[in-house]
C-alpha cells in the first residue's frame, strides 16, 4: 500500500490518532472537571504554615506510602465517612513556578490513608513524637524516622516545643529534643487534613461492595457489642499502646488506672468525648469519642476492653449506662 | 483442636509428605541390599559346583577351547583400505576444529555472528549510549535495593536525603529514564540506519541527546534526594526544567531518526521504523501533556496523571521495544518474522485501545465513573495487541526452537516474549473492578510493575545488547557470566514477585474483611518483604554480572593471542622474519 510506504503520511497518521484518543480521553475530562468543580462550601483554604507544612510533605516524598483519597467501596470507610469527590480536590492548585499541583491521591497505601488523618489523630505530641521516632509509638511500623525535622538543644526557649522521646529511642542524646519550625508546619499539614463535611441536605454517595451485616443474636437478650480490642487499637492504641502502659512524659498508661477502674463513669465517659488537659505531665487528649463518631455500643466495647485487660479487672459497663451519660455530658457541655 | 482439622490442614500434609520421602527411599534401598545378599549365596553355591566340573575338563576340550580364543582375538591393522600414505585435505575442508580436552561445566553456546560493517564513529557513539544505560541500571538497582532493604530494616539509616521517600522516585526514574531510554535510544541507532540502509543523518546530535538525557538524569536525581520534586505523580517527579533537558534530547535525535528514514533506499519503511518513531512522538506528547499547566487543577491533574504513566510505560518502552523485537529476533533466528501484517495490527492497536486505559489506575476514585469504565474496557482490549504481538514472535520462533539451548542470547528474548503475554495480561486483569477491590493500593502494583518493566522490558534489552554489542566489537562475553546473569535475573524476578503478589492478596483480603487494624495488615508483609528483599539481591547481582560482561565485550585492550591457524602461524612467522632483517 502506497499509505505504508511514505513515512510523512504514515507518522501523521499514527500521532493524529493519538492525539485524538488523548484529548477525548485525558484533555477533555481534565478540564471539563478543572472548569465545572468548586471547593466545597466549608473547604478552609490552606494557611500559610499549613501550606509549607504540604511543601515539606511534598519534597519528603510521604505520597510514596500514603493515599488521599476515599473511595466508594466499603473497605476505605475506615478513612473517611464519605466517599471522595471532586470538589474535595477542586482547591488544590499548581503548588508554585517550579511544581505542579499536588493533590497526592497516591497510589500506594503501605501506610495509612490521610485523608482525615487531621480528625483521627489531631494530637501534636503524638504526631511530633511519630515524626521523630515512629517505632516509638507503634512498634512494627516500617515508616521513616525524621529526625532531621528536630534539634537538640540544652534548654528550652520561649515557644519551643519539646519531643519527649522515650529512653530506648534516645540514642545518648542529652539535651532537649526540640521540633524544628518544619517539623510544626508539617504537622499542622496533618491537621489540617480533614474530610469536609457536604453542604446541607446533600446525602453523600453510597460505599459500594458493603459487608453484609450480620445479625445481632441477641443471647440472654445480651446485644452482641463490637470488637472492643479492634476499636481500642484503632481509636485509643497509639498514645495509650497496645498494653495499656501509655509512654513515660507523653501518654499515661490505662493499666491500674484509677479513672479506668473507677465505677463512677462520668470523667471517663467526659474524657472520651471531650478529650482531657488536666495533667501538665502528659500530652493533650483530644475528644476522641466525638471526632472519631463512635456509637454507645463502640464506646461501651473500649471501655469495657480497657477494663479487663493488661490486669485491670474492673465491673463491665452496659451499652444504656454509657448511653445515659453520653446524652448527660451532651446536655451539661451545652450549658 | 480435633484431629481431623490438624490432617486438613495444608501445612502438615505437606511436611508429611515431605518425612515420608525419605522414609520411602529408604524401604526401597533395604530391599535392593536384601536382594543382593540372596543372589550372592546363590551364585557362590554355583560356583563351587563348577569348579568340580572343571578339574574333570579333557585334554580334547582344552584344546577345543584354545582354538576358538584365538579366533576371538583376530584384528585388522586399520590401513586394509588407505594404505599407508599420510592423510591430505587439499581443499581446506575441515577447519576449526574444537577439540575438547576438558570437563565442560558450562555449555558451548554458538558464537555471534560475524559482524556487517558499521561505520566506526556510529558504533561509538551506539557504545556510549549503552554504557551510560549500564551505569544508570547499576545505580538505580542499586538505590532499589537499598528500598527494599529499607522495608525490613527502616532504621537503616536517618539522613534526609537517603529518606524512603526521597529515594523511591530517584530509583524509578533512573532506570525508566537512565537505563531503559538510553539503551533503547542506543540500540535504535543501531536499527534504524539498518532497516533503512543508509548511514545515519547525523552522529553529532547523537552525542547531544546523549548528553541532555545523562544531564537530566543526573539533575533529577540529586533534586529528588535534596526534596525538590514536582509534587508526587509516579514517574513525573523530576520538576518541569529537568524533564525539558530530557525532551529536547528526544525531539533532536527523533529528528535526526527521521531524516534517516526519508532517505532510505528501500521502498517500505520497516514495522520496526514504525514502532520506534512513533513511540518518540507519543513520548513527547505525554511529556508536554504531563507538564503543561492549563489542565492541572484539581481532579484534572489525576486524570493527567494517569494517563501520563499509563503511556510512559506502554507508548515509550513497550511500543519501542516491540520495535526493536521486530528487528532483532527475525536477525537472530536467521528468518523473516512470521507475519509482517500482524505487526501492523498490533501497532494500530495497541495505539487505539494502550492511549484510554490510563485512568485504570484511579478506579473506584473521585474520577468521572464513565472514564473509569473507557479504562477498564480499553485494559481489555489491549489483549488484541498482546496475543498478537505474542503469537507473531513465537511463530517466528516456531522450527527453531533447537536453536534456543545454542545460544546465550535467545533465552533473553524468549523469556522477554513470555512475560510480555503474562505481565500485560496481568495488567488487564488487575484492572477489573472486583481484583482492583483485593490488589489496588498493595505491594501487588509492585510486583505486577517489575514483572512487566523488569520481565520484558530489561530482559529484551539484555538480549539486543548481547547481539548488538559482540556483532560491533568483535568480542563477545564469558558465556558463564552470562548464563548467571540470566539465571539470576529470572530467579531473582520470580523471588521478587510471587511473594510479593502472594502476601498482597492476602493483605487486599485483610482490608476487606475489616475486623484486622491496618497495622496488623503492616505485619502480615514482613514475610513477604523480605523475600522480595532476597530476590532484590539476586536480581542486583546479576547486574554486577551484565555490567562485568559489558565490560568484557568494549575493553580496548586485546588478549595476547598465539597464533594457531595456518593463516595466522605463517603471517606472525612473516612479521617475525621482517623484524629481525629490519633489526
Amino acid at each position: 500500500m502506497e499509505f505504508f510506504n511514505n513515512h510523512k503520511t504514515l507518522f501523521r497518521t499514527a500521532l493524529s490518532l493519538f492525539i485524538g484518543l488523548t484529548l477525548i480521553v485525558a484533555i477533555m475530562p481534565a478540564i471539563n472537571n478543572q472548569e465545572n468543580n468548586a471547593p466545597l462550601p466549608n473547604y478552609e483554604p490552606l494557611s500559610p504554615e499549613v501550606f509549607l507544612g504540604k511543601k515539606s510533605f511534598i519534597a519528603n516524598g510521604c505520597v510514596a506510602c500514603h493515599t488521599q483519597q476515599v473511595r466508594n467501596v466499603a473497605m476505605d470507610k475506615i478513612w473517611g465517612s464519605r466517599p471522595g469527590i471532586a470538589a474535595d480536590y477542586a482547591g488544590i492548585t499548581r503548588t508554585d513556578f517550579w511544581r505542579n499541583t499536588a493533590t497526592l491521591m497516591g497510589t500506594e497505601r503501605t501506610g495509612p490513608d490521610l485523608t482525615n488523618i487531621g480528625t483521627r489523630q489531631p494530637s501534636l505530641a503524638w504526631n511530633l513524637l511519630h515524626l521523630y521516632q515512629p517505632r516509638s509509638v507503634t512498634e512494627k511500623s516500617i515508616m521513616p524516622a525524621y529526625p532531621w525535622l528536630f534539634e537538640v538543644n540544652t534548654g528550652l526557649k520561649e515557644g519551643d516545643v519539646e519531643v519527649v522521646v522515650p529512653d530506648k529511642f534516645r540514642k545518648d542524646i542529652k539535651g532537649k529534643i526540640v521540633a524544628t519550625q518544619e517539623a510544626l508546619n508539617l504537622v499542622a499539614y496533618l491537621q489540617s487534613l480533614k474530610q469536609p463535611s457536604l453542604p446541607d441536605g446533600k446525602t453523600p454517595m453510597e460505599f459500594l461492595y458493603k459487608k453484609e451485616e450480620k445479625p445481632t443474636i441477641n443471647s440472654a437478650n445480651k446485644a452482641v457489642l463490637p470488637d472492643g480490642k479492634l476499636l481500642y487499637t484503632q481509636n485509643c492504641g497509639a498514645c495509650h499502646q497496645a498494653n495499656g502502659e501509655g509512654l513515660k512524659g507523653a501518654f499515661p498508661p490505662l493499666k491500674g488506672s484509677p479513672i479506668v477502674l473507677s465505677e463512677d463513669l462520668e470523667l471517663f465517659v467526659s474524657i472520651i468525648m471531650r478529650g482531657y488537659d488536666a495533667r501538665p505531665e502528659y500530652a493533650v487528649m483530644n475528644a476522641v469519642g466525638t471526632d472519631n463518631n463512635l456509637t454507645p455500643e463502640e464506646i461501651t466495647a473500649i471501655i469495657n476492653h480497657e477494663k479487663t485487660n493488661w490486669g485491670n479487672n474492673a465491673k463491665t459497663v452496659t451499652p444504656e449506662e454509657i448511653k445515659k451519660m453520653m446524652d448527660f455530658i451532651k446536655l451539661t457541655s451545652k450549658k | 483442636m480435633e484431629t481431623k482439622n490438624i490432617f486438613s490442614e495444608s501445612g502438615i500434609i505437606i511436611t508429611m509428605l515431605l518425612i515420608a520421602i525419605p522414609i520411602i527411599a529408604a524401604s526401597i534401598l533395604v530391599m535392593i541390599k536384601a536382594k543382593a545378599v540372596l543372589k550372592k549365596y546363590l551364585k557362590k553355591k554355583e560356583l563351587e559346583k563348577f569348579n568340580e566340573y572343571l578339574k574333570g575338563l579333557s585334554p580334547d576340550e582344552i584344546e577345543k577351547l584354545e582354538q576358538r580364543k584365538r579366533e576371538h582375538e583376530f584384528s585388522l591393522s586399520n590401513l586394509e583400505l588407505s594404505g599407508d600414505k599420510e592423510p591430505i585435505d587439499c581443499k581446506g575442508l575441515i577447519d576449526n576444529i574444537s577439540e575438547v580436552e576438558t570437563l565442560r561445566f558450562v555449555e558451548q553456546k554458538k558464537k555471534s555472528q560475524p559482524r556487517p560493517y558499521i561505520e566506526p564513529d556510529l558504533s561509538k557513539l551506539i557504545l556510549w549510549y549503552l554504557g551510560c544505560a549500564t551505569f544508570w541500571l547499576l545505580f538505580g538497582t542499586t538505590v532499589g535495593e537499598y528500598l527494599g532493604i529499607k522495608f525490613v530494616a527502616p532504621d537503616v539509616d536517618q539522613y534526609s536525603w537517603l529518606s524512603f521517600g526521597r529515594l523511591r522516585p530517584v530509583h524509578t526514574n533512573a532506570v525508566f529514564w537512565g537505563w531503559a531510554s538510553l539503551a533503547m535510544m542506543g540500540l535504535a541507532y543501531y536499527v534504524i540506519p539498518r532497516v533503512s540502509n543508509v548511514p545515519i543523518a547525523s552522529i553529532k546530535t547523537g552525542y547531544r541527546s546523549l548528553v541532555l538525557i545523562n544531564v537530566s538524569v543526573i539533575l533529577g536525581s540529586i533534586f529528588l534526594m535534596a526534596g525538590i520534586n514536582n509534587g508526587g505523580g509516579e514517574y513525573r517527579e523530576y520538576i518541569w526544567p529537568v524533564m525539558a533537558l530530557f525532551g529536547i534530547g528526544i525531539i533532536i535525535s527523533l529528528q535526526n531518526f527521521f531524516k534517516t528514514i526519508a532517505k532510505r533506499t528501500t521502498k517500505e519503511i520497516y514495522v520496526s521504523n514504525w514502532y520506534i518513531i512513533s513511540a518518540m512522538m507519543f513520548l513527547l506528547v505525554i511529556a508536554i501533556i504531563a507538564y503543561w499547566p492549563s489542565w492541572q487543577n484539581g481532579l484534572g491533574e489525576t486524570i493527567i496523571q494517569g494517563y501520563y504513566m499509563h503511556q510512559g510505560v506502554g507508548m515509550w518502552f513497550m511500543l519501542f521495544n516491540l520495535g526493536l523485537m521486530y528487528y532483532f529476533l527475525p536477525q537472530q533466528l536467521n528468518k523473516p518474522i512470521y507475519s509482517y501484517s500482524l505487526g501492523i495490527l498490533a501497532f494500530w492497536a495497541q495505539i487505539l485501545f494502550y492511549t484510554l486505559i490510563g485512568t485504570h489506575h484511579f478506579i473506584f476514585s473521585a474520577i468521572p465513573w464513565w472514564l473509569q469504565t473507557v479504562a477498564i474496557i480499553g485494559s481489555a482490549g489491549m489483549i488484541i495487541p498482546v496475543v498478537a504481538g505474542t503469537t507473531n514472535f513465537l511463530l517466528t520462533f516456531k522450527g527453531s526452537w533447537n536453536k534456543l539451548s545454542g545460544s546465550y542470547t535467545l533465552p533473553f528474548y524468549l523469556i522477554g516474549i513470555l512475560f510480555y503475554f503474562t505481565g500485560s495480561l496481568q495488567g488487564t486483569a488487575e484492572a477489573f473492578r472486583f481484583t482492583n477491590l483485593v490488589w489496588h493500593f498493595t505491594d501487588f502494583t509492585v510486583a505486577h510493575s517489575h514483572l512487566t518493566m523488569y520481565g520484558i522490558i530489561c530482559f529484551m534489552l539484555w538480549g539486543f545488547i548481547y547481539t548488538v554489542v559482540p556483532r560491533i566489537t568483535g568480542k563477545e562475553p564469558p558465556q558463564i557470566t552470562v548464563g548467571a546473569h540470566f539465571w539470576l535475573a529470572l530467579i531473582g524476578l520470580l523471588f521478587y514477585t510471587f511473594p510479593l503478589m502472594y502476601g498482597s492478596t492476602l493483605r487486599g483480603l485483610m482490608w476487606m474483611e475489616g475486623t484486622k487494624s491496618f497495622i496488623e495488615s503492616v505485619e502480615l508483609m514482613a514475610p513477604y518483604w523480605l523475600w522480595r528483599a532476597i530476590g532484590g539481591s539476586l536480581m542486583w547481582f546479576s547486574h554486577v554480572l551484565f555490567a562485568y560482561n559489558f565490560y568484557v565485550m568494549v575493553r580496548k585492550k586485546d588478549e595476547i593471542e598465539i597464533p594457531k591457524s595456518p593463516i595466522d602461524i605463517l603471517r606472525a612467522k612473516q612479521e617475525v622474519d621482517k623484524q629481525t632483517i629490519t633489526n
